[in-house]
């Protein structure tokens, strides 16, 4: 998130990316022109930071949904309706109204007084950290598709297709879950395994055909998405695919207990061993784009192909092994539900996993860390979306709203630095990571 | 027409000469070795009359599998024809268009070949793919008019969402379809406004903001429709639809007429938007002046053509049509707005816009070619053919990857398709 000093290739050399190491000690590296923490805060508000320019942005979000919120609720409508009688009872319904549907979706997804209370008398400690461990459930597929998409941006490319991505995951995953029996840990790694490689099979063949054909990726992964629902239906209707015994609905048999990811404690939603999952992947995504060859080549290429291949990179490798990995990375995403969920498969399991990670990887600037606090974010407001639906009869879709404003007006800097009369230029949105039109 | 065709065309390589043989040819022989070897004995009955219908036109019986197999061979001849000479543009594309049939109807042939439950109902599937292809159509269209000025829109799935949304809404409230239509138009314009302020003015990747306007789009209607038309779907749901108009003497034409011109207004304005369209984009000083803006802005920058406005005015434009296609959803087919009823709608009409090359009668074609595989899926299902429907829903995608991969090859968008302008 605050490395948008950090330059792009092929302006820095690998030199100068592992002298950035994040083992070396503050001091020895002068922060550029401002010097004193204090400053640097003040200097960073007023010009617009790129952090602040997102807390901004979720703000103006979290606002407009309140309006939303507010216009859509008959009692506050009433209460303006007679304005003229009673102006504060119009006023004090509309920030009950609020005050309602964002408590409950704070109480939710972070953290609940309610339940501190009930600890002192005698309740479960555990249950202060439900909603947390709620958030980072629901953050866990997101982190990983948003992975996903940021491997293929920063490589140049837009992969759409996270959503046939992850069902290729699934489906294999599911498969492997149920039909083959192994030893308890094992049988789980398989199944990790084996989701990786399905995704990472989808994610090759976009990879394939546009390195040989010059066919664009977003009309690609468009199209395999839709192929790939088409499919999961088609495998979950057989009987002698995929369809659970004596089942008429489109629904796979349960995987073995042995496949399943355990969780910490608790009913689920809990944090299970799919978060560590996604963040190991996270780690693991960081190490591969900023301190491997193979993640410089993709940089590089994601750059400027032309100068890419002029330095000696098969362009068209780097696409190939890119979407390879980001296909891999949102078949990691289906492991996590597949496995971590009681849920057998069905039509409906991959959710919008896949757009979500399209907007949290531009939430995240593509970089692995962002895109871990983007999921997270993210994961809150779904999370606490249910619980405010539930409360309040708000329903959750308004999160969808709060969600794609945040990313719209993270996407365009020179809009907020205009709503707050910021100073500066910095703080570039997302699009210097990604590609240029269809010819890209 | 073909000079401007030829502009927008993209070399030839000798590979690819080979690799269109041989798609031709492995289709050919799909006709003749799945299609016609598994084909039930028996004669193929189309029938080109619905039932009842005045005029009646007697209905094509022929054998079931030599169908097939003569439809094949003629793939495989023309596959062999296309690999050892090399044929004019024009002659190329009929080629294709050959292929395509011969493999369509053999498919028809094998699934109606002894079939007990009757025959296929040619006119059912004419009208109801030109009536699943008009929403395709109006987004294709939609996504052309920003895309020939430069600017990409993947946002058409949000416009037609939106429009739909509108649509019932307006239509519910003020009791009139036609307010309902117009409404849906300006919601889809509304989106285009967004799409091209975001785009135009702030710089923003076009293909980031299309995508977040979708998800903006999905969620705000969904929010709405829990929240509002559920409980009051009296009021804001109540499923007001346009009724069939008959054009005076054309509907009365064996086949055509059922097909073209017995159908409710949406259909006449696509005909009629896709006719201006192509005319205006290519027979205008305003289209020369649009093209001119897509592939070369600082060209026509220098000759005077203001080029943010030109851009800002087509994507509006585009949306405003994308939200017709959107109205056509609820006020023009069902009636009532349900969560995602477009349901992937733009993204096939964005394909379809690509398979069609930016040009109004190529996405045309296109967007026809889906329409045709959604209502061939019911058609089939209805005569219980064995393959299941989702095998066969699966196929305009699969043949939208090979097209675009090999038949279509290297397209090429207009050169400063996606490239925001700025004044040097």
């Amino acid at each position: 998130m605050t490395d948008q000093h950090e330059a792009e290739p092929p302006a820095a050399s690998p030199a100068t990316a592992t002298t950035q190491d994040a083992a070396a000690p503050e001091p020895a590296q002068p922060r550029g022109r401002l010097p004193l923490t204090g400053n640097m805060i003040i200097q960073a508000v007023t010009e617009g930071h790129s952090v602040v320019l997102t807390i901004l942005a979720v703000f103006v979000a979290l606002l407009a949904g309140a309006v939303l919120i507010v216009a859509s609720d008959p009692t506050v409508l009433h209460a303006w309706a007679s304005f003229s009688y009673a102006p504060g009872a119009a006023f004090s319904d509309t920030w009950s109204s609020v005050a309602a549907a964002y408590s409950a979706l704070f109480e939710g997804s972070v953290f609940s007084p309610a339940t501190v209370s009930a600890a002192f008398h005698g309740g479960s400690i555990a249950a202060i950290f439900y909603p947390l461990s709620l958030t980072a459930f629901e953050a866990t597929p997101l982190i990983l598709t948003g992975l996903s998409v940021a491997v293929a941006f920063r490589a140049g490319m837009f992969n759409i297709g996270a959503a046939g991505q992850w069902v290729g995951g699934a489906v294999v995953a599911t498969w492997l879950g149920y039909a083959v029996h192994l030893p308890i840990v094992l049988h789980a790694v398989v199944c990790i395994v084996g989701a990786f490689a399905g995704g990472a099979l989808i994610g090759w063949i976009v990879g394939f055909v546009k390195a040989r054909t010059g066919a664009h990726e977003v009309i690609l992964t468009i199209m395999l998405n839709y192929v790939m629902y088409n499919f999961l239906a088609f495998v979950l209707t057989s009987h002698n695919l995929m369809q659970a015994p004596g089942q008429s609905n489109a629904v796979a048999p349960n995987i073995a207990g042995s496949a399943t990811l355990p969780h910490v404690g608790g009913p689920p939603p809990q944090v299970g061993v799919g978060f560590l999952i996604a963040l190991a992947a996270a780690a693991a995504t960081a190490w591969l784009l900023s301190r491997s060859t193979l993640g410089f080549q993709f940089r590089t290429v994601g750059a400027s192909p032309s100068a890419a291949r002029s330095a000696g990179i098969s362009v068209e490798r780097v696409w190939v092994l890119a979407f390879l990995i980001a296909g891999g990375l949102a078949g990691l995403s289906a492991a996590t539900i597949v496995q971590g969920q009681p849920a057998p498969l069905t039509t409906n399991s991959y959710g919008t996993y896949g757009f979500d990670g399209i907007t949290v990887a531009l939430l995240g600037r593509s970089r692995p860390f962002g895109v871990v606090l983007a999921g997270l974010l993210f994961g809150a407001l779904n999370g606490g979306g249910t619980v405010m639906e539930a409360a309040t009869g708000v329903p959750a879709d308004v999160v969808d709203v709060i969600k794609g404003l945040i990313v719209l007006l993270v996407a365009a800097p020179p809009l907020i630095r205009l709503l707050f009369r910021l100073r500066g230029t910095g703080g570039t949105g997302p699009q210097a990571v990604a590609p240029k039109g269809w010819s890209a | 027409m073909t000079a401007l065709v030829g502009v927008v065309r993209a070399p030839v390589t000798v590979s690819r000469r080979y690799l269109a043989a041989g798609t031709f040819i492995a289709l050919g022989l799909i006709d003749i070795f799945v299609f016609g070897l598994f084909a039930h004995r028996g004669d193929a009955v189309f029938a080109l009359s619905l039932p009842g219908a005045t005029p009646h036109v007697p209905s094509i019986r022929v054998p079931g599998a030599a169908t097939c197999y003569v439809l094949g061979a003629i793939s495989v001849g023309l596959g062999v024809l296309r690999a050892v000479v090399d044929v004019s543009l024009r002659a190329k594309r009929l080629t294709i268009a050959i292929v395509l049939l011969c493999f369509l109807l053999s498919l028809l042939s094998w699934a109606d070949a002894g079939n007990s439950v009757g025959a296929l109902e040619v006119v059912d599937l004419l009208q109801g793919t030109l009536i699943a292809s008009i929403p395709l159509v109006l987004g294709a269209l939609a996504g052309l008019l920003g895309e020939r000025a430069g600017v990409i829109n993947i946002a058409i799935e949000g416009q037609l969402l939106f429009g739909a949304f509108t649509a019932a809404a307006v239509a519910s409230v003020t009791g009139g379809v036609w307010y309902g239509l117009i409404g849906g138009s300006l919601a889809g314009g509304l989106l285009g406004a967004l799409l091209a302020i975001f785009a135009i003015m702030f710089l923003v990747d076009q293909i980031i903001v299309g995508v977040v306007l979708n998800v903006i789009a999905l969620g705000l209607t969904n929010y709405l429709y829990n929240r509002v038309m559920v409980p009051y779907a009296a009021t804001f749901n109540a499923g007001n639809t346009f009724g069939t108009i008959k054009v005076p003497v054309l509907s009365n034409i064996p086949i055509i007429g059922p097909v073209f011109f017995d159908s409710n207004v949406f259909l006449y304005i696509t005909y009629a938007l896709i006719l201006v369209i192509q005319i205006a984009l290519f027979r205008t000083r305003w289209g020369l002046r649009v093209r001119a803006v897509g592939e070369h802005p600082t060209a026509a920058d220098t000759v005077g053509i203001r080029v943010l406005w030109t851009r800002y005015r087509n994507v509006i434009l585009g949306g405003l049509v994308a939200g017709i296609g959107g109205a056509y959803l609820t006020v023009g087919s069902v009636g009532f707005f349900t969560s995602d009823i477009s349901s992937g709608f733009g993204y096939i009409a964005l394909a379809a816009m690509i398979f069609g090359r930016w040009t109004p009668l190529g996405s045309v074609a296109a967007a026809l070619l889906f329409g045709f595989s959604f209502q061939l899926q019911t058609e089939l299902s209805v005569l219980r053919v064995p393959v299941s429907s989702f095998i066969l829903l699966m196929v305009p995608y699969v043949a939208t990857i090979i097209a675009v991969a090999g038949l279509v090859g290297r397209v090429r968008p207009p050169a400063a398709d996606g490239k925001p302008y700025v004044k040097a």
